[in-house]
């Protein structure tokens, strides 16, 4: 507590730089976008110019687009975060084990993570096709289709292609957070467990489960801000069809600014996300505070 | 006192600056333009090339994919970012009323109209009045892979959509092709091109005379459901939801097609021996009609415009003249068809864009559909395409899908 | 956290003898891996193969896995195209504009968000966390919230179509970023060794650079592996703001292959290839501190 002002002054010194960049570049958009939800600023309207206070939230929140788009846009979030967190762990577990090959595996494992975002969708896209696909191809001599089927271009199967892409980039990272968490439990621990005659699921939920638990949390929350906002992957693969079935808030965005010059709607939703994201990541905060004191 | 007078004095001297004629050598015109279709890079940098030897004005040409256009264009237009703009003919309507682009009507009616297809002109009007410069000139045409047809001993090329129908039967009964027809149906514009020339061939239209929205017209509720049975009952290919423009080719390029509506691009990409294994098979003919309609297609022309914001639109309708003119389309017509009617008379221009594209294009020609020039076009279009998505895989029937989207015309029409 | 850096390196250490079980056991753990293996590889597998396989073949029906011929001409035309309209020149020259942004990203990141990020972890100031929930909103904004005010103040300053603007646009969502991460990791960092420094009479400046960022390292190289990847990766900005081969990034030349009439998928393929290899080299060299400084950054003790 000594030399308060010292400490601030110092303090300002090492966060002037990154705050000097970070608000120079956004304090203004950011209050222009906020002016733009509240003013309407649809060139195509004949209401262009007039205040419109909250109506542009009122009429986004109660039209059913807005929640059929938030619907899916948790689809995809909740699914490939929880496949990522699940399949990342079960990796680790099997990454942490000693087996030959174990360690080329290791570090093998993180390659589709480093693939770029629009590599990772065209990449998937083409082996997805539905007239030339390789996965297609694949499936057909291992005869569990008996004809081409048209992955991206069926509503049921579509956005769960882009969950399997998405998946497939980013569970290594899960799995690299959960390795060294691994690394970090004591052995001993386990054999005491067996000696008491714990079974290997036992001993998994009773010392792995909760000794991997904070690093679970952090993955999650990393995970959902990134996947609530995703953008590229969707663009890339679908552009939000087959009829509407991976049109996601953030795609819709996109479309209501540059497609439908409906600006003020895009803001509005643009700051509707960013509140949904921050109001998530704000209960995962109380949940991990929660772990912690527990 | 003295201070005023300086002010004064600089004041004039300014606006006698200004009002001295600026020399054309000091303007640099920016435009944006599209890669990798219809006129190549390489053409139109040689046209530009052309442009400043002899004007001395300099352009600085931006190239970007067809899909970086049109964002680029919404956040740059109004501050002038570029001067010369490429649009697709969808968008010169959005584009007047929000005051994107300048009213050209004094400039292009100058012109000799006449001449210039009337399909390709419509595209750049809006209530009346022209947005821009016709320039790239596109329909889109029915391939057929005679080669497959023979196989099925048909030699006639199909001129209804009856025979079309009965021909793909044909086909894959026998065994030929299991899916005779594909299309590009993603949910992209794609779609409304595919689905305004079928519906324009059952004399169905999108909007009346006044622009007022007929979504829900028999003759387009028949197309749609027509579009609907084919998929349904296996005629066309069922991937077509996932597919694009380029999917269509190379479906067809494959071997795996024998109908597919697509632009004058596949003529040349069809025939290309290092991307196509059927090179040679294919031919282009005018899409088929039905007894209400001979035939029908969709405008897919894109002319240049002049930014709200450009500091020099005099020199930039200069730029656009010269690119849209008859001497430099004649001798870049490989990539693209002319706007001028008088070139397709010239034998050049027949050696050059290919006897059997032209003879098609000049039947084509006749039966122009735009789709509706009206401001919420996209918007609309984006409603239209999932829901006739629906409808293709079967979710809505087509009544119910038109109905819906008619009521979603009117009140952005209202808006 | 030491335990676990150097276990995480250590290879395999294998028992003498294995029971019955134990055996059947490491089987099953290698067919496991096995898979794992394979469900990793082969798409990469794949993209390499169809970036040398003939457009003919890429699209035939039934297709061929292992196709006759192979062609290395993409690659060529790559490396080699010296015609500025050719997508192939234009993806090379992408390809550096994305590697000089990425590099200066990741350097100003660093040396920025790690000080921002030390004054949040060790040094007592008010309002720290309105400021840092602040930084955690700027993160989690979409950046379609700010691109319409934001293009036009840029062409209003004539920063369209440069790398500098996009370098200063991409550091203003990955220094956020890296606040938040390292912040938690510096915060793991015990304060002893820095107030004993202090009490030898050393500056807090000196004490930070000689004391702090040593032990700070490995978190500062994985957080830079981050900064990297992200400018790597980055599209909507770089879709807006970049137009030319001045700017032009690879993530762009990319999807500029998957256009309307353009979609060449061995062209994609390639480029993927190409376009893949930095990031995955960075990755796979340093994958030792990205394990140790990631996870010491997430998981407090």
């Amino acid at each position: 507590m000594r030399l308060r002002k010292g400490e601030e002054r110092y303090a300002a010194g090492l966060l002037t730089p990154a705050m000097l960049i970070v608000f120079g570049v956004i304090i203004i958009p950011i209050i222009t976008t906020f002016i733009y939800t509240l003013v309407n600023i649809d060139p195509l309207s004949s209401h262009q110019g007039e205040f419109a206070g909250l109506s542009f939230y009122i009429r986004t929140l109660r039209s059913s687009e807005f929640w059929a788009d938030l619907g899916r846009t948790l689809h995809f979030t909740i699914a490939s975060t929880a496949l990522e967190t699940i399949l990342g762990l079960l990796i680790a577990v099997l990454l942490n084990q000693k087996f030959p090959g174990v360690a080329i595996l290791r570090s093998i494992i993180i390659i589709p993570w480093a693939i770029p975002t629009v590599v990772n969708g065209s990449l998937w896209k083409l082996m997805l096709n539905g007239e030339y696909g390789v996965i297609n191809a694949v499936l057909e001599k291992l005869h569990l289709i008996s004809s081409y089927q048209s992955w991206l271009g069926n509503p049921k199967t579509a956005m769960w292609c882009i969950i399997l892409a998405d998946t497939w980039k980013m569970t290594p990272l899960a799995v690299i957070f959960f390795l060294a968490a691994l690394q970090g439990i004591d052995q001993s621990i386990y054999e005491a467990a067996r000696v008491d005659g714990a079974g290997a699921l036992k001993s998994f939920f009773s010392i792995t489960f909760p000794a991997v638990r904070p690093t679970m949390m952090v993955i999650i929350v990393m995970r959902t801000v990134e996947k609530f906002k995703a953008f590229d992957i969707f663009y890339l693969m679908t552009r939000g069809g087959p009829a509407n079935s991976t049109k996601t808030l953030m795609y819709d965005t996109y479309l209501q600014a540059f497609t439908n010059l409906n600006f003020s709607e895009a803001a509005t939703l643009a700051y509707l996300i960013a509140l949904a994201v921050a109001l998530l990541t704000l209960v995962y905060i109380r949940l991990m505070r929660r772990e912690e004191n527990a | 006192m003295k201070k005023s007078i300086l002010m004064i004095c600089s004041g004039l001297l300014a606006a006698a600056m200004c009002a001295a004629p600026v020399m054309a050598e000091d303007v640099t015109l920016t435009a944006l333009f599209m890669k990798q279709a219809g006129y190549s890079e390489d053409d139109v940098n040689a046209m530009t090339a052309a442009f400043t030897e002899s004007t001395g004005i300099k352009v600085e040409p931006t190239f970007v994919a067809y899909e970086e256009l049109s964002p680029k264009i919404l956040t740059s237009a109004a501050t002038g970012g570029y001067d010369v703009i490429l649009g697709d003919c969808i968008w010169p309507a959005q584009f007047a009323k929000a005051g994107l682009v300048l009213d050209v009507t004094d400039r292009v009616e100058a012109l000799d109209l006449d001449d210039i297809y009337q399909g390709a002109l419509d595209a750049t009007k809006y209530e009346g009045r022209y947005y821009g410069m016709p320039w790239l000139n596109d329909v889109k045409y029915m391939f057929v892979n005679t080669e497959l047809l023979a196989q099925a001993g048909i030699e006639e090329v199909p001129a209804t959509w009856d025979e079309l129908v009965a021909d793909a039967q044909a086909v894959k009964e026998q065994g030929i092709c299991e899916y005779p027809i594909v299309g590009c149906y993603a949910q992209a514009e794609c779609l409304i091109c595919d689905y305004t020339c079928i519906a324009g061939s059952f004399g169905g239209a999108f909007v009346d005379e006044n622009n007022q929205p007929t979504l829900n017209s028999p003759e387009n509720v028949a197309a749609l459901d027509f579009m609907a049975q084919n998929l349904a009952n296996g005629l066309c290919n069922p991937k077509s939801l996932e597919m694009i423009e380029d999917d269509v080719l190379s479906t067809f390029a494959a071997g795996n097609a024998v109908f597919a509506i697509n632009w004058t691009y596949q003529y040349a990409a069809m025939n290309d021996e290092s991307q196509s294994s059927v090179a040679g098979q294919g031919v282009i003919t005018p899409i088929p009609g039905t007894d209400q309609a001979a035939s029908a297609t969709v405008n897919g022309g894109m002319p240049l415009m002049i930014t709200a914001g450009s500091q020099h639109p005099d020199e930039a309708w200069e730029y656009m003249l010269f690119l849209a003119s008859k001497e430099m389309q004649a001798k870049y017509c490989a990539n693209a068809l002319p706007i001028w009617k008088s070139l397709y008379t010239d034998e050049d221009v027949i050696a050059t864009a290919g006897e059997e594209v032209v003879a098609a294009s000049q039947v084509q020609f006749d039966y122009i559909v735009n789709r509706p020039m009206v401001p919420y076009y996209n918007e609309l279009s984006v409603s239209m395409q999932s829901e006739i998505q629906k409808v293709l895989l079967g979710e809505k029937t087509a009544q119910e899908a038109l109905d819906g989207l008619q009521a979603t015309a009117e009140e952005l029409a209202g808006k | 956290m030491k335990r676990a850096a150097s276990n995480a390196t250590a290879g395999p250490v294998y028992k003498p003898r294995l029971s019955a079980r134990a055996k059947r056991m490491r089987a099953l753990e290698m067919f496991l891996g096995l898979i794992l293996a394979v469900i990793v590889l082969a798409p990469v597998v794949w993209m390499l193969l169809s970036s040398v396989m003939l457009p003919v073949d890429l699209t035939a029906k039934p297709l061929k896995f292992i196709p006759d011929t192979l062609t290395f001409e993409r690659y060529a035309q790559i490396f080699r195209s010296e015609t500025s309209s050719d997508p192939a020149y234009v993806f090379r020259m992408a390809l550096g504009n994305s590697l000089i942004v990425a590099v200066c990203v990741t350097l100003l990141s660093l040396v920025t968000g790690t000080m921002a990020a030390y004054a949040f972890a060790h040094v007592r100031f008010r309002g720290k966390g309105p400021l840092m929930m602040v930084i955690l909103f700027t993160y989690m904004l979409p950046p379609a919230a700010l691109i319409i005010p934001l293009y036009r103040i840029f062409t209003s300053l004539h920063w369209l179509d440069r790398k500098a603007p996009l370098i200063i646009l991409y550091l203003s969502f990955i220094i956020p970023f890296i606040i938040w991460v390292m912040q938690d990791f510096f915060g793991s960092i015990s304060r002893t060794f820095e107030e004993a420094a202090q009490v030898d009479g050393a500056t807090r400046l000196q004490t930070l650079i000689h004391i702090f960022l040593p032990i700070a390292r490995p978190g500062a190289i994985a957080t830079g592996i981050l900064a990297f990847l992200m400018s790597w990766d980055e599209f909507f900005y770089a879709l807006i703001f970049t137009s030319s081969l001045n700017s032009k990034t690879m993530t762009i030349a990319i999807e500029e292959f998957n256009g309307k009439f353009t979609i060449d998928y061995g062209m994609i393929s390639t480029a993927g290839i190409l376009g893949s290899l930095i990031p995955v080299l960075i990755t796979v060299i340093f994958q030792k501190y990205i394990v140790m400084g990631m996870t010491a950054g997430g998981v407090k003790e």
